[in-house]
């Protein structure tokens, strides 16, 4: 999926009106054009703390924040590693993905395939969806206490939506003549959903677990701030309330670098699991 | 040997709910016609005159609303093996690869995995494609993903292969030689078939019979009799057969009957 909507790729003629040199060379990609960027934050952000325009409690300089990350590695914070915080994170996540998947596909085909399914499913989903996950997170710690089972119900009902919507959707995607072949190929109903329906939903699912990852990370995240005694949200929290900055700061980038990284995991999942999504 | 039959059959779609003034539309009517294990009959009509709903009531994918359609006189009420389709636009699926798509009749049967891609494989070495099992659907030409699925219809069994426009998307070279090979298909398969198509040129020289399907509402107006396929089963090259009197006299006659006036495809 990279359609390119830079204005330079719609219009290349306008190119020097905008002023850019028009140099025989090749235009510069754009990774390094990110990569200047990234650089040129760290540098403002480098300089800041340096001529102490920021008091370091607000902003420690990237110095700090990089030996925080070491300490945190190798010492920890509030009783667990890095690794730890980091684990019984990932632990809830996929955890809840699991919960999640288990109970969005079966719910997503009965969407997707039968109008009593679709009358009983659809007003439950369309109330959680726009749901904040965190407006919902109390009373599931009364429902079921603060524990493990709290975080990862929330997490997993965070996820549901996306994994149930995008299941139906390409439950109902599948090709009209790709159901009527394998009818007349002699398969029965169930054959039909199990060898053709299924397939057929498989790269919109994988999309939508992808989705699901990024909006369960966001929640787990808010969740372990609000009630958590590990993880890496906990671990920003606890640090945050003794001032600890540098720690602060090392935790939201190591929580962006995992958002990344999962992401990074998903789409190569699905292009390794669906390579026929892009020649249907 | 067994027989296709449709007895006084018709068609109609219920009006498009929401428009005003919407009448139901008779798409088929009255339509009789039978096919026989060793025949080939071919439809010809114009866009839009209801071949593929014929098709559809045929292969069961529709009910009729008037009159009854039968194999060895047992009616038809819904799709089954023994009527296998073969789709203008293929309808492989791109998940599995050509063997797999081959062999996906014999594992909605049950056949145990070897089994069926030892028969598999033998299909398609029948339909000259016995390098290809392992190829994604997407990288073989229009062609070859043609005789992948007549061989995936022809794994099922049946006893009437239904062909709707199956050659349609193809280039005119490609065309020609896969006319010969349908028709090689057919003989060696023993089985029925209904050929759909646009092209009279087709028709003729693949069917055993023509019926012309005339729209609103499609009647069957004629039926003759064609034994070119026969020419070309006994070794007589396409060209000269098309090239002969009697073929440009009957390709003559059929396209006064479909009055084609408005319709550019048909005179190909
Ligand atoms: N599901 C449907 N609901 C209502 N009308 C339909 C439906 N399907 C087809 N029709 C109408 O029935 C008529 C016959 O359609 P059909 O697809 O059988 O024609 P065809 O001969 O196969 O045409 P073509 O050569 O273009 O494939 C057309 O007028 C079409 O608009
Ligand atoms: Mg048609």
């Amino acid at each position: 999926m990279t359609f390119s909507t830079d204005i330079e790729t719609l219009a290349p003629a306008t190119d020097a009106e905008i002023g850019e040199k028009a140099s025989a060379g090749r235009p510069v990609p754009v990774a390094v054009i990110s990569a200047i960027t990234i650089t040129a934050i760290i540098g403002v952000w480098a300089l800041a703390s340096y001529y102490a325009l920021v008091s370091p409690v607000f902003l420690p300089s990237p110095r700090q924040v990089v030996i925080a990350l070491y300490n945190l590695i190798v010492t920890g914070f509030v009783d667990a590693t890095l690794a730890e915080h980091v684990g019984a994170s990932l632990y809830r996540i996929f955890g809840a993905l699991i919960a999640s998947i288990l109970i969005g596909i079966p719910a997503g085909i009965a969407i997707g395939t039968s109008r009593v399914g679709r009358g009983i499913l659809d007003p439950i989903v369309e109330f959680l969806r726009p749901l904040p996950p965190l407006a919902y997170l109390p009373l599931i710690i009364i429902w079921v206490g603060i524990g493990e089972a709290s975080k990862i119900t929330v997490i997993a009902l965070s996820m549901l939506p996306s994994i149930i919507l995008s299941t139906s959707a390409g439950v109902r995607s599948v090709s009209k003549d790709h159901v009527n072949a394998a009818r007349s190929l002699g398969a029965t109903r169930r054959q039909v959903l199990a060898e053709v329906v299924l397939p057929s939903a498989v790269p919109s699912i994988l999309t939508g677990v992808r989705i699901a990852l990024g909006a369960g990370w966001t929640t787990l995240v808010a969740a372990e701030l609000v009630a958590a005694t590990s993880g890496i949200g906990f671990m920003i929290q606890s640090a945050a309330q003794f001032l600890v900055t540098d720690i602060v700061i090392a935790g939201i980038v190591v929580i962006a670098l995992i958002a990344i990284l999962l992401e990074f995991l998903a789409r190569l999942i699905e292009r390794r699991l669906v390579p026929w999504a892009a020649h249907r | 040997m067994s027989i296709l039959t449709f007895r006084d059959v018709s068609l109609r779609y219920p009006p498009q709910p929401g428009r005003k003034g919407a009448v139901e539309k008779r798409v088929l009517d009255g339509i009789n016609l039978q096919v026989a294990s060793d025949e080939l009959v071919a439809v010809i009509g114009r866009s839009g005159s209801g071949k593929t709903s014929l098709l559809n009531l045929a292969a069961g994918f529709l009910a009729p609303s008037a009159g009854t359609i039968t194999v060895d006189g047992v009616p038809v009420r819904g799709p089954g093996a023994d009527r296998a389709v073969v789709f203008q636009d293929d309808a492989l699926y791109p998940w599995l690869d050509a063997l797999n798509n081959v062999a996906f009749p014999l594992k909605l049967k049950g056949v145990p995995l070897a089994e069926r891609r030892a028969r598999a494989q033998a299909l398609l070495d029948r339909v000259g494609l016995a390098d290809a099992g392992d190829r994604n659907i997407w990288e073989l030409s229009g062609g070859m993903r043609q005789r992948v699925g007549i061989a995936r219809a022809l794994a099922a069994e049946p006893r009437f292969l239904l062909l709707d426009e199956p050659l349609g998307a193809l280039d005119a070279l490609t065309r020609t030689r896969m006319q010969e090979f349908l028709l090689r298909i057919k003989a060696e398969s023993g089985a029925g078939a209904l050929l759909i198509t646009h092209s009279i040129e087709e028709a003729l020289l693949l069917g055993t019979r023509v019926v012309v399907l005339s729209p609103n509402p499609g009647r069957l107006t004629a039926e003759i009799e064609a034994g070119f396929n026969a020419e070309v089963r006994a070794g007589a090259s396409v060209a000269a057969v098309k090239a002969s009197p009697l073929f440009k006299r009957m390709h003559a006659g059929l396209t006064g009957l479909i009055h084609s006036g408005d319709d550019e495809e048909l005179a190909a």
